[in-house]
């Protein structure tokens, strides 16, 4: 096998003709398994990524290429309004839905840990919007807002309150999406992880802290929240993703309107990429796109530290 | 890893901590008047539009609005499969629903095998990369991924949605099976092996069957997925008898298929019927469907 080895000029970690006969076979056994992996890795990842950093400094249309260096990156950042606007737009549903999402799932978990009666079929009924396909939800959720004949500015009538036009008023289409997230997401997944967490915490540290005195708002501020912060930051993390990614919401109800109040970014993108064919731009696009996203997901990783609790973590 | 993977307990702990009875049961009825508001809020908008679904054209826009019609029009739920093409939508749907989850489930299971059990170089940093991709925005890939479908002449067709499942599809489903599979003992496949079994009979005779939760875990979640998605459907195909439901929900929310006439109660019918096969797949698999929501926050 000596041949073989002088052939292969790999790295070290890839060397495989050092090994034994036995291992060696085990090796090309784990290559083939995970083999339709490292083709897709390779042919759909890897590969449109390396694609898509080199289309990004090139103005592309599919019928035209021309390299222009990081001119697609200046118009971003210097030449493109919406690119800002849509941008802030983003952040700022983020910074409304992240939080909200996560104390509504959290008090739901809650409540659905007290051992109440009907508990299964209240968790049911709050997670069985989440499985609505986006699309069916949008459309829902503009029949539910319409201003003259739908039940929401009905409802506010009775009580008194004139209700705004929601996703046909710059100054609320905001807000409607983020109730209509709220809904499709709060009793999802993020509650069930929630409510898993809730129930992995072990029952000693609530008897040690009733010896201790602690009244019942201090078992939850000193004992849940923070063996439940694992459990938060998981939450906070993809949520945090998830919402800098919206776009079928927007697309549906508002197609970014009314006057770009509902422009995000990937909007943005999906317009630049595939309605005027701007595909170089839009590569930049989401290049910037992906930088943020990182660092969004790193600053929260780096400052996990402070506050994340694992339990079993030695610390200084 | 926990191990632990119970389906979650509907009444987990009830601490009956209060001083007094009467503190009890005032506490008790405040919170199921919370759960109660939570349920009227969740379920409101479902329940209009169900009975939006059922409401004759001339009773649509009425103020106030009708909560529930006092004849419900049945056929609404006929009219939708003649006035669109339904019919061929929820074909595609169910063809890139099945051969979706076929090939997600399939390949993450062969490729979390191979992470599972076998020692190769290079191994951890292969499934760190796999891993990595957890966070990259599919944003990014999209537009390359556009032009490759197009050169290999795919672009209107299922296969974009179908054939890049089979090649590993998704790292977190990967990684959900490969945690599975650690914790089923090694010395099962040493004793397959001694019984002259070779890695594929251990696969698909003895790891397979052994993680039929994780599996089944898998396929809902794959399902769920390819069923609602929108935003594939939505660059790589164009022409209406190409679209799958998600797709062909928009394209009628647009058209013009009743003159004018309101089409709110077609819309609420269509929305309804896209949505019931994933509340009778939740119903059907419900343990399932906790138990995978469970592990995907376990690696928290």
């Amino acid at each position: 096998m000596a041949g073989e080895s002088a052939t292969l000029r790999l790295p070290a970690f890839f060397k495989i003709s050092s090994l034994s006969r036995m291992r060696r076979r085990e090796a090309i056994a784990g290559y083939l398994w995970i083999s339709p992996w490292i083709i897709g890795f390779l042919v759909f990842v890897l590969g449109p990524m390396l694609m898509s950093a080199f289309l990004s400094f090139n103005n592309y249309t599919i019928v035209d290429r021309k390299w222009i260096g990081i001119a697609n990156y200046v118009r971003a950042f210097t030449g493109d309004d919406l690119f800002w606007l849509s941008l802030s737009k983003t952040l700022i549903y983020a910074g409304i839905m992240v939080p909200s999402s996560l104390i509504i799932s959290l008090t739901c978990a809650l409540l659905l840990n007290q051992g109440l009666r009907l508990t299964a079929i209240y968790r049911t009924l709050f997670f069985l919007p989440s499985l609505t396909p986006a699309v069916a939800m949008a459309l829902l959720w503009v029949w539910f807002f319409q201003p003259q004949f739908g039940p929401l500015n009905y409802l506010l009538g009775l009580v008194g309150i004139p209700g705004p036009s929601w996703l046909g008023d710059a100054r609320w289409a905001m807000v409607a999406l983020v109730i209509m997230a709220l809904w499709g997401t709060a009793g999802g997944a993020t509650m069930v992880i929630f409510l898993a967490g809730l129930q992995g915490i072990p029952e000693e540290l609530y008897d040690a802290a009733k010896i201790d005195g602690a009244n019942r708002w201090q078992k939850f501020a000193f004992v849940t929240i923070p063996a439940l912060s694992p459990t938060i930051f998981f939450n906070l993390v993809l949520g945090i993703i998830g919402a800098l990614k919206v776009f079928t919401p927007a697309y549906i109800a508002t197609d970014g309107g009314p006057a770009y109040a509902t422009w995000f970014y990937v909007l943005h993108l999906y317009y630049n990429g595939f309605r005027y064919f701007e595909m170089g731009y839009a590569s930049a696009l989401a290049w910037i796109f992906f930088a943020v996203v990182l660092i969004f997901t790193y600053i929260q990783f780096r400052w996990a530290g402070r506050w994340v609790y694992y339990e079993g973590e030695l610390r200084e | 890893m926990k191990t632990d993977v119970q389906p979650l307990p509907a009444a987990v702990r009830v601490r009956k901590s209060a001083s007094t009875l009467t503190r009890y049961w005032g506490e008790r009825g405040l919170l199921h008047l919370l759960a109660l508001m939570l349920t009227f809020v969740f379920v409101l908008p479902a329940f209009w539009t169900l009975s939006s679904s059922l409401k004759h054209p001339s009773n649509i826009f009425v103020f106030p609005p009708t909560w529930w019609p006092t004849q419900p029009q049945w056929q609404n739920y006929v009219l939708i499969w003649q006035l669109s093409s339904f019919g061929v939508w929820t074909r595609n749907s169910v063809i890139v629903g099945l051969f979706g989850v076929l090939g997600q489930s399939l390949s993450a299971c062969a490729v979390a095998y191979g992470f599972a059990r076998f020692r190769f170089p290079g191994r951890d940093l292969l499934f760190l990369a796999c891993l990595s991709t957890l966070i990259l925005p599919s944003e990014v890939t999209i537009i390359p991924q556009f032009l490759l479908f197009n050169e290999l002449k795919w672009l209107d067709t299922l296969l974009p949605l179908i054939v890049p499942y089979f090649l590993g599809g998704s790292a977190f489903f990967i990684f959900l099976m490969r945690q599975f599979f650690l914790t089923i003992p090694h010395e099962l496949d040493d004793a397959a092996k001694i019984d002259g079994a070779g890695s594929v009979r251990i696969f698909f005779n003895l790891l397979l069957p052994l993680s039929k939760p994780a599996v089944v875990t898998v396929a809902i979640f794959s399902f769920i997925h390819h069923w609602s998605d929108f935003f594939s459907p939505l660059i790589f195909l164009n022409s209406k008898e190409n679209f799958t439901l998600a797709l062909g929900l928009r394209y009628f929310q647009q058209a013009p298929v009743t003159r004018g006439q309101p089409k709110e109660h077609l819309l609420m019918a269509a929305s309804v019927t896209v949505t019931i096969p994933l509340i009778v797949l939740f119903f059907v698999t419900q343990r399932y469907f906790v138990r995978g929501i469970v592990m995907s926050g376990i690696k928290g």
